[in-house]
C-alpha cells in the first residue's frame, strides 16, 4: 500500500463515521448552504456539527499550512479527500468567500499577523466575509473605483458606495478596495483593506434578482475607521492583490460548473421525458444536446484539476483562470438550459412544495449572473487575447 | 497522476517534436502528394522512426520495443497531427500492435512485433465496412473450411492497406467476432488504395472465398471483441491526441497571421471581434488537451472509466479541431482557402481524423449509451 492508498482508506473511514446523514445528497435549495459567520444558520443541527468536526481537521480548506488552521494536504492528498467525498455525496461543510478568494490573497500578500488573525477564523467558519470591489461607475473597468480613504495618520476615513455586494447583509467582515491616491494613475492609487461591517458608518441595502432571491446589496460608507493594521499589501499597490484575489474568485465561479452531482442529467431528463423502445430518452435533440454537455463537462472537470496540476508544477499560464471562469460560467448557463428543458412543465413552477419553491427555475436564472460576476465573459476573453496574441501595447 | 506529462514524457514530446519538424515537416506530406508517391508515406521515415524508438512505442522491450505506455504513444500521435506527417504508426505502431500484443500467439508476437518496432514491416488492421464507423455492424464472414477459415466480405478505410506486410481482418464467426492475420498476396483478396481527401493513405480491401489456415487466428476464435476494443480504444485516443495536435498548430499559425496581417490600418489581432474568437478557441483546445490526457492516463491505468474517458476525448477533440480549422480557414481570409498556405490541409487532416474510428457523434452516442439514457 502506497502512503496515497492508507491516506484513502483512513479518509474514508473518517467520513464514514463523521459526515452525518443529512449532510449527504444534494442541496435541496442555495439557502441551504452553510456560511458560517458570528450569526450562523444552519438547516439542521446535523449540519452545523458537519462543518465544525470539517473545520477543527482543516479540511474546509485542505491545501493550507496548519499553522494557518489549515488541512496541510499535499495536491494529491486533497484529490483523494475530494473524491472520497464525491463518492459519498458529502455535501460541502462550508461555503465561503474566506476560503475561495479572501484566504489565498491573504496567504500570497497578508502579514504574519494577519494571517494568524484570519486565517484559522475563516477555516472554522467563525467570520463570513464580503467582497467590496464593484461600484456604481467601476464594474468591468474595475480600477476606476473611486470610493475614497483618507490618511489620518494611525487610520483611514472611507467613504463612498459600493454595488453589487453580494451577502454584504450578511457579512461580518469586508474586503475592500479604495483609493488612497487619486492623483495617481487609476491602477496604482488603489489600495486592499479589510474593515468590520459593523463599524458606525457602513450601511447596506439589498437588491432582488431576477431569481427572486437577494443575496446582494449597495452598500454605503460613511465615514468609515479603518485601521492601517488592516492593510494587506503594500500602500497604492492594492491592484496587485485585487488581481490575484480575482484569479481565485474565477477559478471558484468556473468550478460552478461542476456542481451538481447525483445522476446524469439525461437519466434525470429520461425519468420526466420518458423512453423509447431502445431504452433511450424518447426526445433525441434533447438527449444528444445533454450527451454533448456531458462530453464538455468532463473534459471541462479534467481541466480543472489539470490546472490544478499546473498550477504545482509551476506551468500555468496567467491566461488559465479566465479561461476556468470563462468556459466554466457559459457551460454552467447551459447545463441549466438543459436542465430547463429536461425538466418541462414541472421545471416552470415557482412556488409549489413539488418544485421546492422553484428551485430549477431560480437556479436556472442565477446562473446567468455566472458570466458578469467576477468580470465578465467579454472581459475573460479580452484578458485570454492579450495573453495569447502578445500585441505590443496591449 | 497529475494530468501533466512527466519528467521523460515531456524529453519524449520534445524528441518527437524535434525530429519531425527536421525530418518530415509539412513539406515533406507536400512532397509524397505532390510526386503521387506510390506508397503516400516514406519507408525511409518509418525506418528512422524504427531506430528512434517510435515505432514500437507500446511494444514490449521483450519484442524490440520502448515498453511505454497510451500516454507515450498519445505523445508521437499528437507530434504527427502537428506536422501532418503520413506514418504507418496508427495503423501498425498503434492498432496492430495492440492487437498483436493482446491476442497474438508468441509466433505471430515473435514475426511481426519486432519488425513493426524496427520501422520494417507494416501491418494493417481491416475492420471498417460502411461509410461510418460501426464496429458492431461487421458483415465480413469467416467460415470453418477444412483446417482453416474462408473469408468473405469487403473493408473500407483500411490505414496503410495498400503497402501492407500483412493484414488483420476482423470477420464474424459463429459465436463472435475473430482476428485473422492474412497474406495481402493470399489468392481472392483485392487491394485498391483510396488517395484521400488529406493525402494520407488508406485502401479499400475486398476478401472473395479467401482461404487461410486456422494459425491465421489471433487469439480466440470468437474472441475477437475484447483484443480488438482494446487496439480500438488505444487507437481512438491517439486520433484524438493527433486532432488536439492538428488542432493546435492550426491555432498557432492563426495568432501569428493575427500578430501580423494589417488591414484598416492595424493588426488584425487588434480587433476584439478576432480576438474573443482567438481566445474562445484557446479555451477550447485547452479542454481538449486535459481530456485527451485523462483518457490515455485511463487508458494505461487499465481504469474502468476509460472506454468511456476515450469517448469523451475523441468526442471533444474532434469537435475543437474542427472548429480550430475553421477558424483557421476564415480568419486568414482569401489566403486561407489557398493550396500555398498551410492551413487547409490542416482542415483536410481533422475531417479524416474525425472520421477515424468514430466521429464525434459516435461517440457523443456511446457516452449517452453508457450513462443509460
Ligand atoms: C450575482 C452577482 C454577484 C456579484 N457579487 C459581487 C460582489 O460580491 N462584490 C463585488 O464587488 N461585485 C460583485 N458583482 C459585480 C460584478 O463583478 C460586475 O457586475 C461585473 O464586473 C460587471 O460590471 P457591470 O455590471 O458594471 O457591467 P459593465 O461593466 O457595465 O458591462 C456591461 C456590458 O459591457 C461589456 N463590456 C464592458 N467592457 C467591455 C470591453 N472592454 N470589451 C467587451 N465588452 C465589454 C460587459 O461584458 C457587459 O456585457 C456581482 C455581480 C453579480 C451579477
Amino acid at each position: 500500500m502506497t502512503d496515497l492508498d492508507t491516506f484513502r482508506a483512513e479518509t474514508r473511514a473518517w467520513l464514514e463515521a463523521n459526515c452525518p446523514a443529512e449532510c449527504r445528497g444534494p442541496l435541496d435549495n442555495e439557502e441551504d448552504r452553510v456560511w458560517g459567520g458570528r450569526n450562523p444558520t444552519f438547516k439542521t443541527p446535523a449540519h452545523k456539527q458537519w462543518m465544525e468536526v470539517m473545520g477543527a481537521r482543516g479540511w474546509t480548506a485542505p491545501e493550507w499550512p496548519t499553522e494557518y488552521g489549515g488541512g496541510g494536504l499535499s495536491r494529491e492528498e486533497a484529490k483523494v479527500l475530494a473524491s472520497e467525498m464525491r463518492r459519498i455525496d458529502a455535501q460541502m461543510p462550508l461555503s465561503s468567500f474566506g476560503i475561495w478568494m479572501l484566504g489565498p490573497a491573504l496567504l500570497q500578500f497578508g502579514t504574519e499577523e494577519q494571517k494568524k488573525r484570519f486565517l484559522p477564523e475563516i477555516v472554522r467558519g467563525e467570520i463570513r466575509w464580503c467582497q467590496g470591489y464593484s461600484e456604481p461607475g467601476a464594474g468591468s473597468d474595475l480600477a476606476g473605483i473611486q470610493t475614497r480613504a483618507e490618511d489620518r495618520g494611525d487610520h483611514w476615513i472611507v467613504n463612498g458606495q459600493k454595488v453589487w455586494t453580494s451577502y454584504a447583509d450578511k457579512a461580518d467582515w469586508i474586503f475592500c478596495l479604495v483609493r488612497t491616491d487619486p492623483e495617481a494613475p487609476k491602477h496604482l492609487g488603489i489600495s486592499f483593506v479589510l474593515f468590520d461591517m459593523a463599524t458606525p458608518g457602513v450601511t447596506t441595502r439589498p437588491i432582488t434578482l431576477i431569481s427572486g432571491k437577494s443575496p446582494f446589496c449597495e452598500t454605503f460608507f460613511d465615514d468609515v475607521r479603518v485601521e492601517k493594521a488592516n492593510l494587506v499589501g503594500t500602500l497604492n499597490r492594492g491592484w496587485d492583490v485585487a488581481k490575484a484575489l480575482l484569479a481565485h474568485e474565477r477559478t471558484m465561479i468556473g468550478g460552478m460548473g461542476m456542481i451538481g452531482g447525483g445522476r446524469p442529467m439525461g437519466q434525470v431528463a429520461a425519468d420526466s421525458v420518458g423512453t423509447d423502445d431502445d431504452g433511450r430518452l424518447d426526445d433525441p435533440i434533447l438527449r444528444a444536446k445533454i450527451a454533448e454537455l456531458e462530453v464538455d463537462l468532463a473534459a471541462f472537470q479534467l481541466s480543472m484539476e489539470r490546472v490544478g496540476d499546473q498550477v504545482k508544477a509551476r506551468q500555468v499560464s496567467p491566461a488559465i483562470a479566465s479561461m476556468l471562469k470563462y468556459y466554466g460560467s457559459e457551460l454552467n448557463k447551459r447545463r441549466h438550459e438543459l436542465s430547463m428543458a429536461a425538466g418541462g412543465s414541472d421545471a416552470l413552477e415557482w412556488e409549489s412544495d413539488r418544485s421546492r419553491n422553484g428551485t430549477a427555475a431560480r437556479d436556472w436564472l442565477r446562473t446567468k449572473a455566472n458570466s458578469i460576476e467576477g468580470g465578465t465573459s467579454e472581459v475573460q476573453l479580452n484578458i485570454i487575447a492579450k495573453h495569447i496574441l502578445q500585441l505590443p501595447g496591449a | 497522476m497529475p494530468l501533466i506529462l512527466t519528467e521523460e514524457q515531456t524529453m519524449l514530446k520534445e524528441a518527437a517534436d524535434g525530429f519531425l519538424s527536421e525530418n518530415a515537416p509539412i513539406a515533406h506530406l507536400r512532397h509524397l502528394r505532390d510526386s503521387r508517391d506510390a506508397d503516400g508515406v516514406s519507408r525511409d521515415l518509418w525506418r528512422a522512426f524504427g531506430e528512434m524508438g517510435f515505432a514500437g512505442v507500446i511494444i514490449p522491450e521483450a519484442h524490440g520495443g520502448s515498453g511505454l505506455g497510451a500516454v507515450e504513444a498519445g505523445v508521437m500521435a499528437e507530434a504527427l497531427g502537428r506536422t501532418l506527417t503520413p506514418s504507418p504508426f496508427m495503423g501498425s505502431g498503434v492498432l496492430s500492435a495492440r492487437v498483436l500484443i493482446e491476442a497474438g500467439s508468441p509466433e505471430q508476437q515473435a514475426a511481426w512485433l519486432p519488425r513493426i518496432a524496427a520501422g520494417e514491416a507494416i501491418v494493417a488492421l481491416a475492420v471498417d465496412e460502411g461509410a461510418k464507423h460501426a464496429p458492431s455492424k461487421i458483415t465480413t464472414t469467416a467460415q470453418r473450411s477444412g483446417n482453416g477459415f474462408v473469408l468473405n466480405g469487403a473493408k473500407g478505410f483500411v490505414l496503410d492497406g495498400h503497402i501492407a506486410d500483412a493484414l488483420i481482418v476482423v470477420a464474424l464467426t459463429e459465436n463472435g467476432l475473430t482476428l485473422f492475420l492474412v497474406d495481402p498476396k493470399t489468392p481472392g483478396i483485392e487491394i485498391e488504395r483510396t488517395i484521400m481527401v488529406d493525402a494520407h493513405n488508406a485502401a479499400r480491401v475486398t476478401l472473395t472465398d479467401v482461404q487461410v489456415d486456422a494459425d491465421a487466428v489471433i487469439g480466440a476464435v470468437d474472441g475477437g471483441e475484447g483484443p480488438l476494443e482494446a487496439a480500438l480504444n488505444l487507437g481512438r485516443a491517439c486520433a484524438a491526441a493527433s486532432l488536439t495536435g492538428a488542432g493546435d498548430q492550426a491555432f498557432q499559425t492563426t495568432l501569428e497571421y493575427l500578430r501580423t496581417r494589417k488591414q484598416f490600418g492595424k493588426l488584425i489581432g487588434e480587433f476584439q471581434a478576432l480576438q474573443h474568437r482567438a481566445a474562445h478557441l484557446f479555451t477550447e483546445i485547452e479542454l481538449a488537451r486535459a481530456a485527451v490526457l485523462g483518457a490515455l492516463q485511463r487508458l494505461d491505468a487499465g481504469h474502468e472509466t476509460a472506454p468511456l474517458a476515450v469517448s469523451i476525448a475523441k468526442a471533444k477533440a474532434g469537435r475543437v479541431a474542427e472548429l480550430a480549422v475553421q477558424e483557421a480557414v476564415q480568419m486568414h481570409g482569401g489566403v486561407g482557402m489557398t493550396d500555398e498556405y498551410d492551413v487547409g490541409l490542416f482542415m483536410k487532416r481533422v475531417r479524416v481524423l474525425n472520421e477515424l474510428l468514430g466521429d464525434a457523434g459516435f461517440h457523443t452516442e456511446r457516452l449517452a449509451r453508457t450513462q443509460g439514457y
